[in-house]
C-alpha cells in the first residue's frame, strides 16, 4: 500500500501526486518509471518519475487522465493508497557533460524531463528547455524548469502562453542560434515523432523516452515491444530512452492504440458508475 | 545415497506396510485396470475456465492405490525430481489415512496440489514405475493419486503444517516466488532459516500465477498452498524487484547470508519475421498474463485482452497449449494451433495434447508463419504460412524442419499468439557484476549445490535451466536449500 501524500491538480486533466514509496525514492535516478496497480481489479500502467524526496521516501508522479486507470487515480485523495507501486524500473538516463543540451517536453511528458533536465544542468551543461501545450493552462512544472534551465522557451498551440507554435519551431529557433551537443525529448509519440525529424536534419543526438503500454515492465511479457533501427527492443528493460532517430513512432503508435476500443468502451462505463 | 535406501528400507518394513502389502495377492493387484481420471466434457469445457480434470474419488484413489506392489526397489522415487516417497504415500491412501498421505507428500514437496495437476508424470515417476519398465502395463496413476491426497486435506480444512527445526536467526533471501523460489523457501524454513521471498509482481506464485491457466491450475490452489508457506514462518515481499528497488549489497547490509535466485523466464522470443510487431501479436507471457494473472476475460477488471474469430498460437510446447486451449475458452472459432514440426517432435505433454484435441482445437503440424499483414490502424489481418518437412535429425536430435519453397499460404487472424520459448530474465544477471553467465544468459551454476560464482548466490529453476517444468524448478530449489544451508553451517557460521 502506498499512501497519497499530496495531490495537486494542474489543470482539470493533469494532477500532480506525491505519493510513499520509501524504497524506491532511494533507488530512483532520473528516467526511471514504476508500475502501478491502483485496486485488486485494476490494471497494470507504467508511469515515470518526476521527482522523489529520500527524507519524506515519497515519489512524485504526473499523471493525465487518459482512461479508466488515470481517470481513477486523479478522483483519489490525499490520504487514499495505491494498492501497489512496483520499481524503479527501467535504465536511468545516461548523464554526462557534453556542452549545450535542448531538453524538449511535451504534455504531461515535462514531468518526467524534468529530473533529466536537472541532472544535465548539476552535471554541468548548457540547458536550454522547450515547454510545448495546446493551451497556457496545459504549462505544467514551469517555474521548477526555469529554476534548471538557462533558457526557457514556452510554445502554445493557441498562443494563450508563451510564443504561439508547435515544439519543433521552439526547438529549431534554438538550433540555427546556436551549437546544441544533444537533444532530449519526451511528450505524445506524435510530438516525438517531428521532435525527431527536426533534430534529425540538424543531426543532433536525440533521446527520446517512450511510454508503450507495459503489463508487468519488468521483461517478461513483451507488450512494451518497438522497433528501433529495424530491430524489436524492449522499452521496459532496453529502455525506456532510445535514440529517437532509430525508433519507429508509425508503429508505436499503432500500438499505443492497440486496446482504443476496449479503452474507450471501459472509459464510458466507468463514467456511468461515477457519475 | 545409501541411507536415503536404508530409510525407505525400515520405512518399508514397517506392520501397517507388511500387513498391508500381504492383505492382496500381487497377482490381484496387477489385474486391476488403472482407474482413470474424470474429466470435464470437451464441449462444455471449452467454454468455460473450470478444471478439466475432476479429481478421483476417495473409492478410485482407494482402487489406484490396490495396484501399486510397494516394490522392495521404488524406481518410482529416482524418478521424481524433488524424491518423494511414493509408495509410502499411496499405501497411506490404501490404508485410508489420506491425510497421512498427504503428509507424506509435504515432507519433500511444498506444492502436492501444484505438482498433482501440472507435472509431467508420463516421462517422471510413471515412467520409471515398475508397472511401465518390467510389466510394460500402464503405470499406477502417481500424479492423479497425489492430487487426490493434497485435495483431500485442503478440503477437510486439517492442513498439517510441517515439523520446524529451532529457528537460527539466519536471514535468507529467495528471489522470485514461482515453483523453484517456494521449493527453495518451503525447505529452507523447515531448517530453521528466517526466510524472505521477494516477488517482482503483485502476486506471490510467478507462472503457477501468471502463466497456467485455471482451467489447469486453479490459483485457489496455488494461494492454499503459499499460505501453508506463510504459516511455517516465510514472509512475502510482493512488488520488491531485486537489483531494481534494492540491490543485493543493501539485502546483505540489511543481514540476508545467502540468496537464492529463482527469478524464472524473461524476455519472450520473436520470430523477427515482417509484421510481427502488428497489433494483436502477443507473447504468450503478455497472453497469459493479461488473461490469467490481470483477469482480462472478466469484464469486472481494466486489464484488456483481444478475442477473435480466428486466433493462431505458433509453437508446440507446453505454453502453447496452455494459449489456444484459452483462445478457445475466449471464443475463437478456430483456435489453430502452428507448429514447423510434427506430433512426434511436441514438446508439450500428452495430455495436454489430448485434451486440446478433444476441445476442437485445431492442429497445423509443419507449418510456420513467414510474415504477417495489418491493416490501416496496425491490427493484424492475416498471416502467410509456409510448409515444411523432415530432415535429419539436428543437435536436440529431433528432425530438423525444412521450409518447403513456394508452398506458402494465407490464413485470416485476428489474433495471433507466439509461443516459441523465452531467454531468461536479465535483471538479476545486470544488477550483479562477476555474475559468471553462459552465453545463453543462464546463470552458471554447480549442478549438486546450485552455488553460482559468488559464493552466497545459488540459483535455480528457468534462470538457470532457460525453460524447463515446474518440478524441474522445484527440485533446483530443493537442491539449492540443502546447498545453501551447507553453505552457511560449513562457511559462515565457523
Amino acid at each position: 500500500m502506498n499512501k497519497i501524500i499530496e495531490k495537486e491538480l494542474f489543470s482539470e486533466n493533469v494532477c500532480r501526486f506525491v505519493v510513499e514509496a520509501p524504497e524506491i525514492a532511494i533507488a530512483r535516478k532520473p528516467g526511471n518509471f514504476i508500475i502501478l496497480r491502483l485496486d485488486k481489479k485494476g490494471e497494470r500502467i507504467p508511469l515515470t518519475i518526476a521527482s522523489a524526496d529520500t527524507e519524506k521516501g515519497t515519489i512524485t508522479l504526473v499523471v493525465q487522465r487518459v482512461g479508466v486507470t488515470t481517470a481513477k487515480m486523479l478522483n483519489m485523495n490525499e490520504g487514499d493508497s495505491i494498492l501497489d507501486i512496483a520499481g524503479p524500473l527501467g535504465k536511468p538516463t545516461h548523464i554526462e557533460k557534453v556542452g549545450t543540451v535542448l531538453c524538449a517536453g511535451g504534455g504531461v511528458g515535462v514531468a518526467p524531463l524534468l529530473p533529466i533536465v536537472e541532472g544535465f544542468k548539476n552535471a554541468g551543461n548548457r540547458v536550454i528547455t522547450v515547454l510545448a501545450a495546446r493551451s497556457k493552462d496545459l504549462i505544467i512544472l514551469e517555474k521548477e524548469m526555469r529554476e534548471f534551465s538557462d533558457e526557457l522557451i514556452v510554445m502554445t498551440d493557441d498562443g494563450s502562453y508563451g510564443k504561439k507554435g508547435l515544439v519543433t519551431q521552439g526547438m529549431e529557433e534554438v538550433i540555427t542560434r546556436e551549437k546544441v551537443d544533444l537533444s532530449v525529448v519526451i511528450g505524445p509519440a506524435i510530438m516525438m515523432k517531428f521532435a525527431a525529424l527536426t533534430t534529425k536534419k540538424y543531426n543532433i543526438k536525440t533521446y527520446a523516452s517512450l511510454n508503450t503500454i507495459m503489463v508487468d515492465g519488468t521483461g517478461m511479457c513483451g507488450a512494451c515491444r518497438v522497433s528501433v533501427g529495424g530491430k524489436t527492443r524492449f522499452v521496459c528493460i532496453d529502455g525506456p530512452e532510445f535514440d529517437a532517430h532509430e525508433v519507429d513512432f508509425d508503429e508505436m503508435m499503432q500500438r499505443l492504440g492497440a486496446f482504443k476500443e476496449q479503452e474507450t468502451e471501459a472509459y464510458e462505463r466507468y463514467l456511468k458508475t461515477v457519475s | 545415497m545409501e541411507n536415503i535406501a536404508e530409510y525407505l528400507k525400515e520405512e518399508r518394513s514397517q506392520p501397517w506396510r507388511d500387513e498391508l502389502r500381504k492383505s492382496m495377492k500381487a497377482k490381484e493387484r496387477t489385474s486391476i485396470e488403472r482407474v482413470h481420471m474424470p474429466e470435464q466434457d470437451p464441449v462444455e469445457r471449452s467454454h468455460n475456465y473450470l478444471e478439466v480434470n475432476l479429481g478421483l474419488t476417495e473409492e478410485m484413489a482407494i482402487t489406484e492405490a490396490h495396484r501399486c506392489l510397494d516394490c522392495p526397489d521404488p524406481t518410482c522415487i529416482s524418478g521424481c525430481p524433488v524424491n518423494i516417497n511414493i509408495p509410502k504415500f499411496i499405501k497411506k491412501i490404501e490404508a485410508h489415512d489420506f491425510l497421512g498421505a498427504a503428509k507424506v507428500l509435504k515432507e519433500t514437496n511444498a506444492l502436492p496440489a501444484v505438482c498433482g495437476r501440472v507435472c509431467p508424470q508420463e516421462v517422471q515417476c510413471e515412467n520409471s514405475c515398475f508397472y511401465t519398465v518390467k510389466l510394460k502395463k500402464t503405470p499406477i496413476a502417481i500424479g492423479n493419486l497425489e492430487r487426490f491426497a493434497a485435495d483431500y486435506e485442503r478440503n477437510s480444512g486439517k492442513i498439517s503444517v510441517p515439523e520446524i527445526a529451532e529457528h537460527n536467526n539466519t536471514k535468507v533471501a529467495v528471489i522470485g516466488s514461482g515453483p523453484a523460489g517456494l521449493a527453495a523457501c518451503g525447505d529452507l524454513i523447515k531448517m530453521g532459516y528466517d526466510v524472505t521471498v521477494f516477488e517482482a509482481l503483485h502476486d506471490v506464485g510467478g507462472v503457477l500465477k501468471y502463466g497456467i491457466p485455471e482451467y489447469r491450475l486453479p490459483n485457489e490452489i496455488v494461494d492454499v498452498e503459499i499460505e501453508n508457506l506463510r504459516k511455517m514462518g516465510v514472509k512475502f515481499h510482493t512488488n520488491f524487484i531485486v537489483g531494481k528497488t534494492a540491490s543485493l549489497d543493501m539485502l546483505r547490509e540489511q543481514g540476508y547470508t545467502a540468496f537464492f535466485v529463482g527469478s524464472g523466464a524473461g524476455l519472450p522470443r520473436f520470430m523477427n519475421i515482417p509484421g510481427e510487431n502488428s497489433v494483436g501479436i502477443y507473447s504468450s507471457n503478455e497472453y497469459l498474463t493479461r488473461i490469467n494473472l490481470m483477469h482480462a476475460t472478466d469484464p469486472d477488471y481494466d486489464t484488456p485482452v483481444h478475442d477473435g474469430k480466428t486466433v493462431a498460437i505458433i509453437g508446440g510446447g507446453n505454453t502453447a497449449m496452455d494459449s489456444v486451449r484459452t483462445a478457445k475458452r475466449m471464443g475463437a472459432k478456430r483456435a489453430i494451433l502452428i507448429y514447423r514440426r510434427s506430433e512426434a517432435e511436441m514438446p508439450a505433454r500428452m495430455e495436454e495434447v489430448k485434451h486440446a484435441k478433444e476441445e476442437g482445437i485445431e492442429f497445423m503440424t509443419l507449418h510456420n508463419p513467414v510474415s504477417y499483414e495489418a491493416d490501416e490502424k496496425g491490427r493484424v489481418t492475416k498471416m502467410v504460412v509456409q510448409k515444411m518437412e523432415l530432415g535429419e535429425p539436428d543437435a536436440s536430435g529431433r528432425r530438423r524442419p525444412i521450409p518447403i519453397e513456394g508452398s506458402e499460404f494465407e490464413i485470416e487472424v485476428d489474433v495471433v499468439v507466439v509461443a516459441i520459448g523465452v531467454s531468461p530474465n536479465p535483471l538479476i544477471p545486470h544488477a550483479v557484476p562477476g555474475l559468471e553467465m553462459s552465453r545463453w544468459g543462464t546463470i552458471i551454476v554447480d549442478k549438486e549445490t546450485m552455488q553460482s560464482s559468488i559464493p552466497d548466490i545459488f540459483a535455480g529453476g528457468d534462470i538457470v535451466r532457460g525453460g524447463a517444468t515446474v518440478i524441474l524448478a522445484m527440485g533446483d530449489g530443493r537442491r539449492a536449500a540443502a546447498g545453501i544451508h551447507k553453505y552457511i553451517t560449513e562457511k559462515v557460521k565457523k
